[in-house]
């Protein structure tokens, strides 16, 4: 079998890409074995706590820290008075606009929950209690909490975000059924079950980070930014992660303070960031408010689609969560027109959420597509397939490939649609009410070049080694699965060596990417490590088959042949034969014009070779439909889901089992963000007031019912070398739509502001 | 964290004595202790271990009641038969706290004392004033987040909610707190905050739960704890209800009630005026109903927390129905269903 050769889902349970192999490293994190980046022994280890900001806004005047450095074992306080000598580093694609010098404990306050100051002492308790002594005098600033309180305004406008084509406008007011509603998402965040934090040691100019990391060799080169070095002076070292969810892809202010620590004391140091340090050391979602108008023909043909979206940022960056980013592209549309905002508030910088962008964004249009199927009194499933997108009218590039119907049609199918009895507040169980409703989702597929490195050795295992990284979506187990078919050995012979940056260069785990990217290297490098050691048995002196006139060997569960019914030898007789300790040979997925060192070094560190949805002739996302089916207790406005079917396009799938626990993490996600998730924030000083798992809610397994996924996907050669698209963040795209639309079948409201809490239903 | 010195207790007399001093604190299960050791909350300099100690977490079963010792933990008194038979709100209110891990730690004297969640008293670093932490400097609360704070049984100084689900069902019961030196009804065992909410409950320092006893009634077998939160498990009540209901020979007239309500009171709140309203009357939806509003008669509201006006009634209402479908199932099925 050739690797090309797509199986059927799910069928094979063997060793190669499409068997449903279990997590490789999954028995290391069930036994405590991994070791996490807060774990590493470290000789004369010292510990940095962090002190945050009480107050949204204002300067610091003064901190006392003499009590703290008298306490018993402290080693040092940083304070915003102290100079660590750090310089700005370069944005995500390399460019660095000027040089200037970065203060990770800043004087200016600009959110509530920053971090201010460092104790470092010889104990972790030592430390914190120090801390308690430590006086941070503020000079108030008025501050803005959020969104929507009223000094936060409308915002700026983002020129590069606003997409039009048609008369949109015009289209709309034609049209004779229109509808027009505002969707409100709150701040949400990443709660990784690993909390962020690092140990830093330094020896001489050589740095050593263990640190959780989405991206070993972009975070290495922000370090070494930061700290005026040359990038191979800094390794991450990240082999475990528990959880990213795109928190952990670049350093943040706390790791530059760590290891400046390090290097003034001449210690390694440790930092523990506490859960509730957590949810401001690093941004979650931002909120959003969405308004959108749809124009249709008394049909259901949609005419217009009129857009107006913003997004809370903090006081010192633009980061837009756009609200626009799947509008354009679900439905066929002939008149467009969206526009962002982003409104400066104090809060830590917003960061990328599972889906950033589609996610609110298709919380919008999914919302507003059942409200016009309800004006129109039509089956929103109908309605969505009478408007399916036969092209990409936005890029107006033809798809790659896009099964959203097969998955509309398979997901309702398997769900029971039809037996949808259509009024709201018609289906009931008990005394609960019983809604369904439909969320399609979208995630763009986003290519980036990857290197690795195929060793096999004497002993005839075959060794998988890429600086890339697995926080638990498989990438150890895909890779054995990629390297195990090109060389045509088992997979259990296979070792696989992640999470390091000093290893072959990888793209980001981020954008649903690394899949796609990663195993296209490892197939390339493994055919490479198979022709080179089929060429050496060919050619050397000792080895049996140079004499035998074939021209070419079979490679087949760990043997090697020149027919299939003759001798063969197993790897460690040939390499025996060959007198060879290893062969190793590294590749790449660059093109041939940016092989310079340079070049190399710039594509594995920064985001410039990375490749958006459209950059080629085609148009390629994943594309998913959610069926849920809710129940609702009326009198007391609680809503529980029962049951949910997902059908996916998601390409190939390298490996089903890990897709399909993938799918149903960002389901259960978004299980959460539409029920339960929401950063409190209070309205006088912009304090998160849930910064706890206590109080800030995520599902548990109780709250989660059966979810049935399916694959619609055919390979896609387009969007990856294996065909597979990115799985990783598209499934909890579309899950809270489907959810607030079968609340409203269920009982006549429409909640359009998230999360639907059951004070909005009573 | 804080050096604190940490003994453990040899006898429920030296656990007694050490815990006298200003700054000693008991340790049962901890999971109360440390969270708020943590949030800055709690700094003992002395923590005194009990959870050892012999003869405290024994549980009694008979015709006339139960007792139960103050280091029974959450779980032990939750899955016990007997309690489930003769007091079912009481193990359900057990069971339907918290999570698994934290049942099989804590104990029942710690959960009768554990304190609000309410947020600002949470974070002293960032909200000093707090009535309740510190008295006389303020409640933050006050203008901020109320979403879970109480309706009912609140002053000027302090509208925080008592969170804890057991102590709702204790006194719907009329159980007794027993010390090592009194007995005290549980109603009046909890105080509300008036102008001291730093004083929760009566106890004085250094004073000791050693159990609770619970009458045996009607009422308690024939009782249910309907808890209404939007996550499925672990988390606080938005509003619960312990009942219990003794119906006449007829089936359909109320010959005795009990009502408590949780998650919207400072303290655990009895219903009596509803208990008065019905006992006498035809379980009938619209009279239930009707009744139960008079639970959260005097609510305040602070904004956030409106809802619990609206939803404690109908808590009530339905947990009544609930526990009368199951004593009659003539009565209309679609009565009620616990949620
Ligand atoms: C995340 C979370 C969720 C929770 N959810 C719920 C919930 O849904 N419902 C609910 O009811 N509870 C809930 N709880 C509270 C939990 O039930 C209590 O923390 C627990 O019952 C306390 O018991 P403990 O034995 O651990 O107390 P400890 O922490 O040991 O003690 C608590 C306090 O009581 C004192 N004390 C302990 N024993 C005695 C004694 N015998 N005599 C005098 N003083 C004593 C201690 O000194 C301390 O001040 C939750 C707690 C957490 C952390
Ligand atoms: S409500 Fe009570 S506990 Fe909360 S801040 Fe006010 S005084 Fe403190």
């Amino acid at each position: 079998m050739t690797i090309m050769e797509p199986r059927k889902h799910g069928s094979s349970a063997d060793g190669a890409v499409g068997g449903r192999l279990s997590r490789f490293e999954g028995r290391l994190k069930i036994t405590g074995e991994a070791v996490y980046a807060l774990e590493y022994p470290a000789e004369r280890l010292a510990h940095a706590v962090l002190i945050q900001s009480t107050i949204a806004a204002g300067l610091v005047t003064s901190v006392a820290i003499d009590d703290a450095l008298a306490a018993p074992g402290v080693l040092m306080v940083l304070t915003p008075e102290d100079d660590l000598g750090l310089t700005v580093s370069a944005d995500w694609q390399g460019n660095r606009p000027e040089e200037k010098p970065y203060y990770p404990l800043p004087r200016q306050v600009e959110f509530n929950g920053q971090s201010i100051v460092a104790v470092i002492a010889e104990s972790r308790e030592q430390a914190e209690e120090a801390a308690r002594l430590v006086r941070i005098t503020y000079a108030p600033q008025e501050g803005v909490a959020s969104l929507e309180d009223p000094k936060a305004g409308e915002g700026k406008r983002l020129d590069q975000l606003s997409v039009a084509w048609g008369d949109a406008e015009a289209a709309l007011a034609r049209s004779p059924v229109r509808i027009e509603a505002t969707y409100r998402t709150p701040r949400e965040y990443h709660c990784a079950m690993e909390p962020h934090g690092l140990t830093a040691a330094w020896e001489g100019d050589q740095l050593t980070i263990w640190e959780p990391s989405q991206w070993a060799h972009g975070m290495a080169r922000m370090y070494a930014e930061w700290f005026s070095l040359p990038v191979e002076n800094v390794r991450i070292v990240s082999p475990f992660i528990g959880g990213g969810f795109g928190s952990k892809g670049q350093p943040l202010a706390y790791g530059a303070v760590a290891v400046a620590a390090a290097r003034k004391l001449g210690r390694p140091v440790r930092l523990a960031v506490t859960r509730p340090q957590n949810f401001t050391s690093y941004g979650g979602r931002a909120a959003t408010r969405q308004t959108i108008a749809l124009g249709a023909t008394e049909d259901g043909i949609l005419q217009a689609i009129v857009h107006r979206g913003a997004s809370e940022t903090s006081v010192y960056a633009d980061v837009p969560e756009q609200t626009g980013a799947a509008t354009p592209i679900l439905y066929k549309v002939e008149n467009f027109s969206s526009e962002s905002r982003v409104v400066p508030v104090n809060t830590v910088s917003p960061g990328a959420l599972r889906g950033p962008g589609k996610n609110p964004s298709a919380f919008g249009i999914e919302c507003a597509m059942e409200e016009l199927a309800h004006a129109l009194g039509m089956d929103p499933l109908e309605l969505r397939l009478k408007n399916y997108a036969d092209r990409d009218y936005q890029s107006g590039k033809p798809w790659s490939t896009r099964m959203l119907r097969e998955a509309l049609t398979q997901g309702a199918e398997a769900f029971g649609w039809a037996r949808r009895s259509a009024a709201p507040r018609s289906m009931r169980r008990g005394n609960k009410l019983i809604g369904w409703g439909i969320g399609c989702g979208t995630f763009p597929v986003i290519r980036a070049p990857s290197e690795a490195m195929i060793r096999i050795l004497a002993n005839g295992r075959v060794q998988v080694v890429s600086g890339s990284i697995d926080m638990g979506q498989g990438t150890y187990t895909i890779l054995a699965q990629t390297a195990s078919e090109a060389l045509g050995v088992p997979v259990e012979e296979v070792d696989v060596i992640l999470g390091d940056s000093s290893l072959p260069g990888a793209a980001i785990a981020g954008g649903s990417m690394l899949a796609g990217s990663i195993t296209g290297a490892v197939h390339k490098a493994a055919q490479a490590a198979r022709d080179e050691l089929i060429g050496l048995a060919l050619s050397e002196a000792g080895s049996p088959f140079r004499d035998t006139g074939a021209n070419t060997l079979a490679i087949a569960g760990g043997r090697i042949s020149a027919r299939e019914d003759g001798p063969s030898l197993t790897l460690p007789q040939l390499m025996a034969a060959l007198g060879r300790d290893e062969i190793e040979v590294r590749r790449n997925t660059l093109t041939d014009d940016v092989q310079s060192a340079e070049d190399q070094k710039k594509a594995w560190t920064t985001m410039s070779r990375v490749q958006g949805p459209t950059m080629g002739d085609y148009s390629m996302h994943s594309w998913c439909a959610h069926f849920a089916e809710v129940e609702v207790d009326e009198d007391f406005g609680t809503v529980r889901v029962s049951r949910m079917v997902s059908a996916f396009d998601c390409g190939r799938l390298y490996n089903p089992k890990l897709v399909e626990s993938q799918w149903r993490g960002g389901i259960i996600m978004g299980i959460g963000q539409a029920l339960l998730e929401e950063g409190v924030i209070d309205p006088r000083n912009g304090r998160t007031m849930n910064a706890n798992l206590g109080d800030y809610l995520v599902p548990t397994n109780a709250d989660i019912p059966d979810l049935q996924v399916i694959s619609v996907g055919v390979p896609d050669l387009n969007a990856s070398a294996l065909g597979g698209k990115g799985v990783g963040e598209v499934g909890i795209v579309g899950v809270a739509p489907a959810i607030a639309n079968a609340v409203f079948h269920a009982t006549g409201k429409r909640v359009r502001d998230l999360p639907i809490t059951l004070e909005k239903l009573i | 964290m804080l050096d604190f010195s940490y003994t453990r207790a040899r006898s429920a007399e030296e656990a007694r004595a050490a815990a006298g001093e200003p700054a000693a604190r008991l340790l049962a299960g901890g999971t109360t202790l440390l969270d708020l050791a943590k949030c800055g909350v709690e700094r003992p300099d002395t923590v005194i271990d009990i959870s050892h100690l012999d003869g405290l977490s024994d549980i009694l079963v008979d015709g006339t009641g139960a007792s139960i010792g103050a280091l029974a933990k959450m779980s032990a008194v939750a899955d016990r038969a007997d309690i489930r038979h003769a007091f079912p709100a009481v193990s359900q209110s057990l069971s339907l706290a918290a999570s698994q891990q934290l049942r099989n730690m804590a104990t029942i004297g710690g959960n009768l004392l554990q304190r609000t969640r309410c947020p600002y008293f949470r974070d002293p670093a960032t909200f000093p004033d707090c009535n309740k932490r510190n008295p006389g400097s303020g409640c933050a609360a006050l203008g901020g987040v109320t979403r879970n704070q109480a309706i009912l049984g609140t002053s000027d100084h302090c509208i925080a909610t008592y969170h804890g689900d057991l102590a709702v069902a204790l006194v719907a019961f009329d159980a007794t707190v027993r010390t090592d030196r009194r007995e005290v009804p549980i109603d009046a065992f909890f105080l509300t905050p008036d102008d001291r909410p730093e004083q929760e409950t009566v106890l004085d320092k250094g004073e000791m739960i050693t159990g609770l006893t619970i009458p045996a009634t009607v009422a308690a077998r024939q009782s249910t704890y309907l808890k209404v939160r939007d996550r499925q498990s672990y988390e606080f009540a938005a509003a619960s209800a312990a009942i219990g209901l003794d119906l006449e020979a007829d089936g359909v007239t109320i010959r005795d009630l009990r009502v408590a309500l949780g998650g919207v009171a400072t303290k655990p709140w009895r219903a009596r005026t509803v208990e008065a309203a019905l006992i006498g009357k035809p379980v009938r939806p619209e009279i239930i109903a009707e009744a139960s509003r008079l639970a959260v008669e005097g609510a305040v509201s602070h904004g956030g927390n409106h809802y619990k006006i609206e939803l404690a009634p109908r808590v009530v209402a339905r947990a009544i129905l609930t526990v009368a479908a199951h004593l009659n199932p003539d009565l209309n099925p679609a009565l009620g269903e616990t949620a």
